[in-house]
């Protein structure tokens, strides 16, 4: 076979191959799947985010994005920036230590890690001497402290991690010099908190688990004082002016106390319990800033009144009158402020919340504290997401409308710029306006702009206002009553809980060029919306079509239709709806389609498909493609969860029968039902494990369940049936490996309102290997897909070409199959699953180029159950590269996956992030972002307090001038005039390549 | 030499004589070749000529052998309507006084003149036990055969399963495994997939040459090794209308035995060799022994792909009959029923070229009918209107 094959011509399609495909996952979009922890640095504005799977993710400035993976599968439950560098560590719950850097390749930053570490105690010693519980990364940036369960702190250099044992802090030192009748017998405890006096880099202040705080010298490895507090610790937080300590505690109170210098203290300053006098819950964390002028904040997490409101997640903020207790709807991980100022030490600006779900700021120099816009790290499941639609290259005009509906519901947004601007964004602006449309289960459409690395919030849209909906909207707004303590105030968007599943979004189709959207859900309904500048009330009427065209013998056991609100209903400016068409029975809505130009939407569900002219608001044509046998199409999505009711109904029944049995025999039966309890539960375990897994072979017939289910829906301006006058057609294709065609005659744009539309069967087609039609594309006489409505007249594709045969291609689970038009009949084939054994999941049509020319052209883009992602050549559909792109298991992110025109694609790769690829040379959208080590602050360089000796103080006064000193500039040359060493500063400088190799050898 | 010479004029006219006999009448008339119709119009058509409209009646015709085979599906009839040679000589009897004994395929060593046949038919003892019908083997479908038993290691197994739209299921199920192979490492675990069940009264059930624990390594050429079940089973799936797994059958004691010269395939291997370690080392030194082959099997499959493909049905919507080609299927279909649907073959048919799978569209006595007549007239290339 091998000498047939032309050498010369291959290489010359691999290399076209090449210059067209390259496949790339570029960027996360979203939320981080189960954050585990904050850091953040104040000198290069970075934040970072820890995750539970063990990513770890830096955000600086909008479009400034780093992520990266341990290779350890452990979540991350410390991040600490090194002061002033571009190293951090983070600390996984496996106990191990890693550093990572940002390091500059070919002018663009990349994180890498550069080591890491695992303490490792004395031979024999339990593991909980070296399990470490906290850290401190000193300001030095040459020492980290690590304090552990055992109550020791080990001392350890970076980057290269060696320990340096001889100025570890045992917990005997400590013990030894306390009081005898504080300590008694009782242990200290683990390390709860380390924290660097911020005026003294040579004292830290060690906080135990027992409530014991120790001040203690670096240099001279002695306690400088002690504070014996009595509660549970839980926090510690130096004041600004290095003289006074704020400690929280786990019975929800802090404590005052004042560096005197002197011995033990056993009382604090001032003790205070903020939400008072019933039990509460532990302060976890408490921070106290100065302002310039006036009285400071004190924000602290947690102190609730344990019984009323134990389960809020809060973090309180107290400014001299005001208070407010900030109300999020998932736990928080952790918090800190940002100051104003070079120095970063001037008033709290913003206070940047994390918390399971989203990531809050909040302004603190704007009046009530508003909530600024995240402009990333966006909580994309703020209501689960239910299907998602991209749409590529927007008009302007389309753009900027969308936007201005946007701005204005965003009023209550704070006007500060964002506060985290580390970092310089070096991508190229996006060449074209993309929105990404995402639905949700309580039947909002919000808007993204996702034309670059940022997914953008745009606009929201509720279709809940069209119904009549068991909740009250007023319900959850205004819970604020005058004089509530604690005064609590919800924040935050991240809201899971829908009022009425059938609201949710199931499919969604824009029309880039005249702003109609259409939009269907879960219990049948579809809405057709128009964008208007202005708000409006109208009433939306409602159009029934009954889609088993009185069929008999079916009884629909699924939800009811949703209930239409029959007066007017005032919408604000932006998409408005102005139809509506309800399926019966209301089942999911399957496929969509909207023809903007004929004015034309097509719906279909499990029962059949139906074509609606919302010009003249009428349905046109239905077609019912149940099979009379198929029963299970009658089982709407709700039966089940009745069904899951109702057996959880039974089996408390059962609880309380046993209850009462129990009771009544009053001897000891609870161990003997336990008994028989576990062993059913072995038994079933048993047997669960005996069957073994098997799949069932059988040819698919026409008596399968969903055959009659519409998968895809499509228009097409074609010859269906003759080869000299094209017409308007609609294609449908089911699950049973059906293709319908219609032909449909739209009246002249004169007479548009006034003649009917009409459609007539044209075709059928029955595939004879019966796998469901996903994907359905008219092809011209060129080979190219038909262009979408109204490109051709917006001038943004050429006209299709009428000359010549059109073809139609059938894209099936197993098959691709071109037909020629109007006669169907086979031209050529691509059998996937016969081959290979994986399924078309996801298809669409995309256009690629090389990076050189021009030219572009059209492929298929397919993803299969198994993951990967294939490039189809059109029209002679031959393979032409494939990648794999998604795990096989990860049946979500299959589903999920939606393609831009222009080769790339998004997945969930959780609910609440996108991954973003690209198989398309041209259009690639990723991070590209420079971070440089913050030079100015290399002055405090000899300022380790370890390994230089030096008069007490003199780094601290060396600080305090530093501070002084106005812009860094002139900070700068001095600097420089003092630098006798060199080599410090390349050490930090990243870019010198041959320093961070030797680093990186280090680290091992 | 008479009947010679009529041939060709009646093949000209397009018509068929028949000369249908009930109890001691006759009736003569002519058939259309091109619009045969259906079996039940044609039983209808006989109740009408000899006038007994309410009785149930047992359809026989002569065959070029003197055979008397009966008609009873619209295969059988249109099979009888290429048989006259011109006279289409049918027998009718009253279904409840049938002699059933009088069907018969043995004239090869018998000879029957008609007449006699008519006689075995009119006789008036029917107290036999009727024997079982049989048909002759050219008038079965395939329903699954051994393959490739020249190039197979004969540890394996290559079967066949013809499912051609029949009704029955393939009725099978898989699993995962795992099987010890002799590899020069010694033996070895690998992976694999398994027959785990078989459904009663399916096809690969009663073709008796697959089993529970098989294990399969094949599907329609491509090895299922590092697949997962549920790609092995969507491949399955996939060619279920043609399938051709290789198996190691778990059971090697019934084996085709190969001599070394004769490489036809003996299908009655039934002695009693064991797999002993020589056998097993045909089969699994691994894939070095598999890939031996593939050159040869992948024409196989090419020439069987094109066989098998099923071509997809395409209806025509109503009313425009422009479209269509076949100009008399056209004509005829919109002056009688405009309204029904017209089932067009399209596609390149592949006329059949000898290969079994296509010749099978012949049913016996038991043959379906009903719902496929969409499959059988594409398979035929005709043009069929109702």
């Amino acid at each position: 076979m091998k000498r047939f094959r032309r050498h010369g011509n291959e290489s010359q399609k691999d290399k076209h191959k090449q210059d067209l495909y390259q496949f790339n996952k570029t960027v996360e979009h979203g939320f981080p799947h189960q954050p585990s922890a904050l850091g953040f640095s104040p000198s290069l504005e970075l934040l970072a985010i820890g995750t539970r799977s063990g990513a770890i993710k830096l955000y600086g400035t909008p479009g400034v994005e780093f992520m990266g993976l341990h290779d350890e599968n452990a979540a991350v439950t410390q991040v600490h920036f090194l002061p002033n560098q571009v190293e951090f560590v983070t600390l996984l719950d496996d106990n191990s230590l890693h550093m990572w850097t940002l390091r500059a390749h070919s002018g663009v930053s990349e994180l890498h890690e550069i080591g890491h570490f695992t303490l490792t105690g004395p031979p024999g010693a339990p593991p909980s001497i070296t399990r470490v519980t906290a850290v401190l990364a000193h300001s030095s940036g040459e020492l980290l402290l690590l304090g552990t369960e055992g109550g020791h702190v080990f001392v350890v250099e970076v980057p290269g991690f060696r320990e340096l044992e001889e100025n570890n802090i045992g917990v005997e030192d400590v013990q030894s010099k306390v009081p005898e009748e504080y300590v008694g017998r009782r242990n200290l405890e683990c390390v709860e908190a380390l924290q660097e006096n911020p005026l003294n880099p040579r004292q830290v202040l060690i906080g135990y688990s027992r409530g014991l705080m120790v001040l203690w010298d670096l240099e001279r490895r002695r306690p400088i004082q002690q504070f014996l507090g009595t509660q549970q610790l839980e926090s510690v937080c130096w004041m600004e002016d290095g003289g006074n300590i704020l400690s929280s505690h786990s019975d929800g109170s802090y404590c005052h106390w004042t560096v005197t210098g002197e011995d033990p203290q056993t009382e604090p300053e001032k003790q205070e319990m903020p939400y008072g006098t019933f039990p509460c819950k532990a302060i976890s964390k408490i921070i106290q800033l100065s302002t310039r002028q006036g009285p400071p904040f004190l924000i602290f997490s947690g102190g609730m009144p344990r019984a009323s409101y134990g389960d809020r997640h809060c973090i309180s903020v107290i400014h001299s009158k005001t208070h407010e207790a900030l109300d999020f709807t998932s736990r928080i991980i952790d918090f800190f402020v940002i100051c104003e100022g070079e120095e970063h030490n001037g008033d709290p600006s913003a206070l940047v919340v994390l918390v399971e779900e989203e990531l809050v700021v909040v302004d603190l120099q704007t009046e009530g504290w508003p909530v600024i816009q995240t402009p990333y790290l966006v909580p994309l499941h703020c209501s689960a997401i239910t299907c998602s639609h991209h749409v590529s290259s927007i008009p302007l005009k389309l753009w900027e409308r969308v936007q201005v509906a946007g701005a204005l519901q965003n009023t209550h947004y704070s006007k500060k710029p964002w506060p985290i601007n580390g970092g310089q964004n070096l991508g190229p602006d996006p060449p074209q306006r993309d929105l990404l449309l995402t639905g949700h289960e309580d039947g909002t459409v919000r808007f993204w702009d996702a034309s670059g690395v940022c997914l953008y919030p745009m606009y929201k849209l509720s279709t809940a206002g069209v119904f009549h909906t068991d909740a009250d909207p007023n319900d959850n707004m205004n819970q604020g009553s005058e004089g509530e303590w604690p005064p609590f105030r919800k924040v935050g968007c991240f809201d899971p809980y829908s009022d009425d599943p059938r609201l949710g979004i199931q499919k969604i189709h824009l029309c880039k060029y005249n702003g109609y959207l259409t939009v269907a859900g879960t219990a049948g309904q579809i809405l057709v919306l128009e964008l208007n500048d202005e708000a409006a009330e109208q009433m939306v009427e409602a159009t029934v079509v009954d889609l088993l065209q009185g069929q008999e013998g079916f009884r629909w056991k699924g939800q009811a239709r949703l209930d239409v609100r029959e007066e007017p209903v005032l919408f604000p400016p932006g998409f408005q709806p102005f139809a509506l068409v309800q399926c019966q029975p209301p089942a999911v809505v399957t496929a969509i389609a909207l023809h903007s130009e004929w004015k034309l939407v097509t719906f279909g569900t499990s029962h059949g498909f139906g074509l609606y002219d919302y010009q003249q608001r009428k349905n046109i044509m239905v077609k019912c493609t149940l099979n009379p046998s198929d029963q299970m199409a009658m089982e709407g999505p709700l039966s089940r969860v009745k069904s899951i009711k109702k057996s959880l109904r039974q089996s408390f029944r059962r609880i309380r029968r046993s209850r009462v049995s129990m009771r009544k025999h009053h001897t000891n039966n609870a161990a003997k039902l336990q008994e028989i309890n576990a062993r059913l539960e072995a038994e079933a375990l048993q047997e669960m494990e005996l069957a073994p897994v098997q799949r069932k072979i059988e040819a698919r017939s026409s008596d399968d369940s969903f055959t009659g289910l519409v998968r895809t829906l499509y228009f097409a301006d074609t010859f269906v049936s003759d080869s000299s006058h094209s017409t308007p057609s609609l294609w449908a294709g089911t699950n049973g490996g059906a293709v319908f065609a219609y032909v449909i005659r739209v009246p002249t744009v004169e007479r548009r309102m006034e003649d009917a539309v009409m459609a007539h069967p044209a075709k059928e087609i029955q595939l004879m290997h019966r796998a469901p039609v996903v994907g359905l594309v008219v092809l011209d006489g060129k080979g190219a897909p038909l262009p979408e409505p109204l490109e051709v007249a917006h001038d943004l594709a050429r006209s299709p070409e009428m000359h010549g045969s059109h073809h139609l291609l059938v894209v099936s689970e197993e098959q691709f199959k071109l037909f020629t038009l109007p006669k169907v009949s086979s031209k050529s084939k691509l059998k996937l699953t016969a081959v290979d054994g994986s399924r078309v999941r996801r298809v669409g049509v995309a256009w690629f180029g090389s990076r050189t020319d021009e030219q572009l052209e059209s492929s298929l883009v397919m993803l299969t159950n198994q993951g990967e992602l294939h490039a189809i050549s059109l029209p002679s559909i031959k393979m032409l590269v494939h990648h794999p792109c998604i795990r096989r298991e990860d049946v979500s992110g299959i589903a999920s996956c939606v393609f831009t025109k222009y080769g790339q694609g998004f997945y969930l790769i959780s609910p609440s992030e996108f991954e973003r690829f690209s198989l398309s040379t041209r259009w690639v959208v990723e991070p590209r972002c420079l971070v440089e080590a913050p030079l100015q602050l290399r002055s405090k360089s000899p300022s380790s307090p370890i390994h230089r000796d030096q008069p007490d103080g003199l780094s601290t006064e060396h600080r305090n001038f530093k501070r002084e000193s106005e812009g860094y500039g002139v900070l700068q040359e001095i600097q420089k005039s003092l630098e006798g060493d060199p080599m410090p500063f390349l050490e930090n400088n990243l870019k010198t390549k041959p320093k961070s190799g030797n680093v990186l050898s280090n680290g091992d | 030499m008479n009947k010679n010479f009529r041939v060709p004029s009646n093949r000209t006219l397009n018509a068929v004589e028949v000369k249908s006999k009930f109890g001691a009448e006759f009736r003569r008339f002519s058939l259309d070749r091109s619009k045969l119709g259906r079996f039940d119009e044609f039983y209808g058509l006989l109740q009408h000529v000899h006038r007994i409209p309410n009785v149930d009646l047992l359809v026989g015709y002569a065959d070029v052998h003197g055979d008397l085979l009966p008609i009873n599906n619209d295969d059988n009839y249109h099979k009888s309507i290429s048989m006259a040679a011109p006279l289409l000589r049918l027998f009718l009897q009253r279904k409840e006084e049938a002699d059933y004994s009088a069907f018969g395929t043995d004239t090869v060593t018998r000879k029957r003149t008609p007449v006699a046949l008519a006689a075995v038919l009119l006789r008036p003892d029917a107290n036999k036990k009727p024997p079982i019908i049989i048909s002759l083997p050219k008038d079965f479908r395939p329903v699954s055969s051994i393959i490739d038993v020249d190039i197979l290691p004969e540890t394996h197994r290559r079967v066949h399963l013809y499912k051609h739209g029949q009704e029955k299921p393939l009725g099978f199920y898989i699993r995962d495994g795992s099987s010890v192979r002799v590899t020069p490492q010694g033996l070895q675990k690998f992976p694999g997939i398994f027959i785990s069940r078989m459904v009663p009264g399916g096809l690969a059930e009663s073709t008796g040459l697959l089993a529970v624990n098989d294990e399969v390594l094949e599907v329609n050429g491509i090895e299922v090794t590092g697949k997962f079940l549920d790609q092995v089973t969507d491949m399955m799936i996939a060619n279920s209308h043609n399938l051709i797994i290789t198996v190691k059958p778990a059971n090697q004691r019934n084996n085709v035995v190969r001599n070394g010269n004769s490489g036809d395939g003996a299908t009655s291997g039934s002695s009693g060799r064991s797999s002993d370690s020589s056998t097993s080392f045909y089969g699994y030194s691994a894939p070095g022994s598999m890939a031996m082959t593939p050159s040869h099997i992948i024409q196989n499959y090419e020439q069987d792909d094109e066989i098998e493909d099923e071509e997809d049905l395409v209806i025509e919507g109503n009313g425009e009959t422009k479209l269509i080609p076949q100009a008399p299927a056209r004509a005829a279909a919109s002056s009688s029923m405009p309204t029904l649907p017209r089932y067009e073959p399209h596609l390149n048919l592949q006329p059949s070229n000898g290969a079994m799978a296509t010749s099978a569209s012949v049913g016996s006595l038991n043959a379906h009918d009903g719902g496929f007549e969409g499959r059988n007239l594409e398979e035929d290339g005709t043009v069929i209107t109702l």
